[in-house]
């Protein structure tokens, strides 16, 4: 079902509103989401992402390829893994090569040579957590860049131009990031003008019929301010929403309320990203709570510290006690890695060479991209509730040591574990 | 040793010293056989540096002898022998040969640590010393079709005194003679085959006594080393060489340890050597580099005129001389290759090398390639590796062709070729 959108007669006219609500009936996205199935007890449900390059079975997990690459994985491999989209980083890739030099390889697409779907961040994001001496103003984030000290302004405008110039299936507007610690008025300052950029960011797209502009959620940890940006976001025509400003040393309490409160207030034929999370466990709640798409940095980056995951939580290759081991990672995973490989020659092949992180990168890929489509299944089979049961005692050994937030958030959805 | 099952058979033999063949009676069951002259795969530990099974298997052709080190093994020694079945099953490596070597020829090892009854390897933890007793016990684990016996090799440094030289010799005899003693009461390595090692650094005829004394004994081939890049001009070299073969029986195979560079390997198939290592390619990626040497002598029309204009070739205006006069660092780049980092890539869109049939050459193109190399990504190595194993393995495929077809004369000049113009351009 493509894109409904109600509009015209109850547009609220909070002072935000009046700059530039481009709302037009049924404007053609290139995106559309059917929704497959729901489960009946939790707001998880199963969809069908229709995208430029092809169609994202959800709940998915969306690895990171920060630079224009997977950390040492292969576009085919990855391929090869059934990874449907994956990221880029604006703020990275805007930096080097450059946005020009991307557009004339024909996009982020031609230049990684990656033939299926991207997601690109809005580069804000980056800008506020690495770069020390940013500024955020209404006109934008003001920040010196690293590599030469010049001086940038990273706009609205600017960052759709960038990913206009990368051609990702899916762009992220620029969003005005607080960290998810911080309280007070800042925080609410945050929210309006997130609002503001949305439509500034609409506005300078140039390619809707060809890049999907997601909004993104904002309001920090406040149900009121949350609330307000539902309100105002779902109002505008875009093709998806992302819930932001989470994940980000919060409270797991405060994190999965504000995750479920968003979810409430989202179109239902819309899909919701929840921007940040890759831990199994968050994934398997999350959906729970009706999120579709995720990302995460971490699955790729602890496994270039030698930690595999796997259903009963993570592995560290390069302990001692693993030196002698002759089973794969998991017995039951059948990942390249896993059908070759053990841990004792795993162990030691991280003294010799770097391949021995690709192991384990790929190993971590396919075991984020197996969990969700068993999601999948579970919630187009009818089973979802069993499913989380099953997976969170296989990840704690016990039942006291299931997290009290995840056992909260999963009553909160009618799941009860034993 | 009740004779060895590895045989060389000759194709073709010209002017008495480049040999084409092939080396049959390989692996336990003596039935894989290998094309020489040829190379070996270079791994770490089993594994081809950055590659996995995967990327690896992309390259087609790979030869069929895979190439580990007791430098990488040594310190494993006890998973190894608690595992039982061998090295190549421990490190998932199902249809290659394997070949076990004392050393890495890419990360030479400091001097000073041999004695009359020890050589020293370095793995990640340090050194480990090594008896004859545990370099045995070693392969009785690691269970390769074919292993180089043990050898003093300290005498690749210029200024080596004769008297060192000589002690040299006489170690690595006395260290097969006793590898030989173990190794024919070891039921687990029958059908194993032992190379001897050839010592004598740069004085002739310690060469050639070594090379004299070694052939008496009973190996299916030799190691010639410390001859490597570094250690001397390939004058010496190739006389060193020549002197050597002579005293060498014609059907044992010859394996040159420490050469890679393809106007090296040219000129030692031309002295007599059969066998290479393949650390070259790795050495290259290392650098950020590309091999881009020109290699092709099948007749190409469009390419005859090309010539026939004074077409310049892609790559040739591209290297960058120097390495060449650098006889000590092997890291320094040569004119084989080029530098993907330089800032004239950045936005090239060809691939590293135009009609390269590798994964990396049909998917990618050098501005990708530079900028995975100046943002540090670790595919940078791995596509590199791909393309320069690719590349590397070809230029050996096409000098049996060259062999075969007495072309060698014509791939001498195509292969050096860029560098005569270099030296043209520079002045």
């Amino acid at each position: 079902m493509a894109a409904v959108i109600e509009c015209g007669a109850d547009i609220d006219t909070t002072p935000e509103n009046h700059m530039s609500l481009k709302k037009t009936l049924s404007s053609a996205s290139p995106l559309t989401l059917r929704i497959v199935a729901e489960c009946s007890v939790t707001k998880a449900r199963a969809c069908d992402l229709v995208l430029p390059h092809c169609t994202v079975s959800t709940p998915v997990f969306m690895p990171v390829g920060t630079q224009g690459t997977l950390k040492g994985i292969t576009v085919d491999q990855l391929e090869g893994l059934g990874c449907q989209i994956c990221l880029g980083n604006t703020y990275h890739l805007g930096m080097r090569p450059g946005p020009d030099l991307i557009e004339k390889a024909n996009g982020l697409h031609g230049f990684m040579n990656w033939k299926r779907n991207l997601l690109t961040d809005s580069g804000g994001f980056q800008m506020v957590s690495l770069v020390e001496l940013s500024e955020v103003t209404e006109e934008g984030v003001k920040f010196k860049s690293p590599y030469d000290g010049k001086e940038i302004l990273l706009s609205p405008e600017k960052s759709i131009s960038i990913q206009n110039s990368l051609g990702s299936d899916i762009m992220m507007q620029l969003d005005d990031v607080v960290s998810s610690t911080v309280t007070g008025p800042r925080v609410e300052e945050a929210m309006h003008r997130s609002i503001r950029w949305l439509d500034r960011c609409i506005a300078a797209n140039k390619n809707p019929d060809k890049q999907n502009l997601f909004a993104i959620i904002q309001g920090g940890l406040n149900a009121d301010l949350r609330k307000t940006c539902l309100d105002e976001m779902t109002k505008r025509d875009v093709p998806g929403f992302a819930i932001g400003g989470l994940s980000g040393g919060e409270e797991k309490d405060d994190f999965w309320r504000m995750v479920t409160l968003s979810t409430d207030h989202l179109p239902r034929e819309k899909p919701r990203y929840l921007m940040g999370v890759g831990y199994a466990v968050d994934l398997v709640v999350c959906v729970a709570l009706g999120c579709d798409m995720f990302d995460c940095v971490f699955p790729t980056r602890t496994a270039r510290f030698g930690s595999a995951l796997v259903p009963w939580g993570s592995l560290q290759v390069k302990h001692k006690q693993y030196a002698k081991d002759l089973q794969p990672i998991d017995p039951d995973c059948k990942c390249p890695t896993c059908k070759r490989h053990s841990r004792a020659y795993l162990h030691a092949l991280f003294k010799s060479d770097t391949a021995a992180m690709h192991h384990i990168t790929i190993h971590n890929i396919a075991y984020q991209l197996t969990l969700m489509r068993s999601v999948r299944q579970s919630i187009v089979e009818g089973h979802f509730p069993e499913f989380i049961r099953t997976f969170m005692k296989r990840m704690f050994p016990s039942r006291d040591q299931y997290p009290s937030w995840a056992v909260d958030a999963l009553a909160s959805v009618n799941v009860t574990l034993e | 040793m009740a004779g060895s099952r590895m045989k060389l058979e000759f194709s073709r033999v010209i002017q008495g010293r480049s040999r084409l063949g092939v080396l049959k009676g390989l692996g336990r069951n003596g039935q894989d056989s290998m094309e020489v002259p040829g190379c070996l795969l270079y791994t770490h530990f089993g594994t081809v540096p950055h590659l996995t099974q995967d990327t690896l298997h992309t390259l087609s052709n790979l030869p069929s002898v895979t190439q580990v080190t007791l430098s990488n093994i040594a310190e494993h020694q006890e998973v190894l022998e608690e595992f039982k079945d061998g090295f190549r099953k421990f490190a998932g490596l199902h249809d290659t040969l394997l070949y076990c070597s004392l050393h890495d020829p890419a990360a030479p090892c400091p001097t000073g640590y041999t004695t009359n009854k020890t050589v020293s390897v370095w793995g990640s933890g340090g050194r480990i010393e090594l008896t004859v007793a545990k370099f045995m016990a070693l392969q009785k684990i690691v269970q390769p079709d074919w292993y180089q016996s043990m050898a003093d090799g300290e005498t690749w440094q210029n200024n080596t005194s004769r008297k060192r030289v000589r002690k040299s010799v006489d170690r690595t005899l006395t260290h097969l003679d006793e590898c030989l003693v173990v190794h024919q009461n070891s039921q687990e390595l029958d059908g194993v085959e032992v190379f001897g090692v050839v010592e004598g650094g740069d004085i002739l005829e310690e060469r050639v006594r070594s090379a004299r004394e070694t052939a008496k004994r009973p190996v299916a081939g030799f190691c010639l080393d410390g001859l490597q890049t570094g250690s001397m001009d390939q004058t010496l070299r190739t006389q060193l060489i020549a002197a050597v073969t002579k005293e060498l029986p014609e059907d044992k195979p010859r394996l040159l340890q420490g050469v890679g560079r393809p106007d090296e390997v040219l000129a030692c198939v031309e002295a007599g050597m059969d066998l290479f290592e393949s650390f070259f390619p790795f050495q290259v990626t290392e650098r950020g580099c590309a091999l881009c040497f020109d290699f092709n002598i099948s007749p190409d029309p469009e390419r005859a005129v090309l010539e026939l204009n004074g077409g310049e070739r892609d790559t040739a205006g591209e290297t960058q001389p120097n390495g060449d006069h650098n006889l000590d660092d092997q890291t320094q780049m040569t004119s084989f290759e080029i530098d993907l980092k330089d800032k004239r890539y950045q936005d090239d869109f060809r691939p590293l090398v135009e009609g390269c049939g590798c994964y990396c050459c049909k998917n990618h193109q050098r501005a990708y390639l530079h900028h995975l190399l100046v943002t540090n990504e670790l595919l940078a190595g791995v596509l590199l590796m791909i393309h320069n194993t690719a590349h590397y393995h070809g230029f050996f495929g096409a000098l049996r062709e060259a062999l075969a077809n007495d072309q060698l004369d014509l791939l001498k000049d195509r292969v050096l070729r860029g560098r005569g113009g270099q030296t043209e351009r520079k002045e």
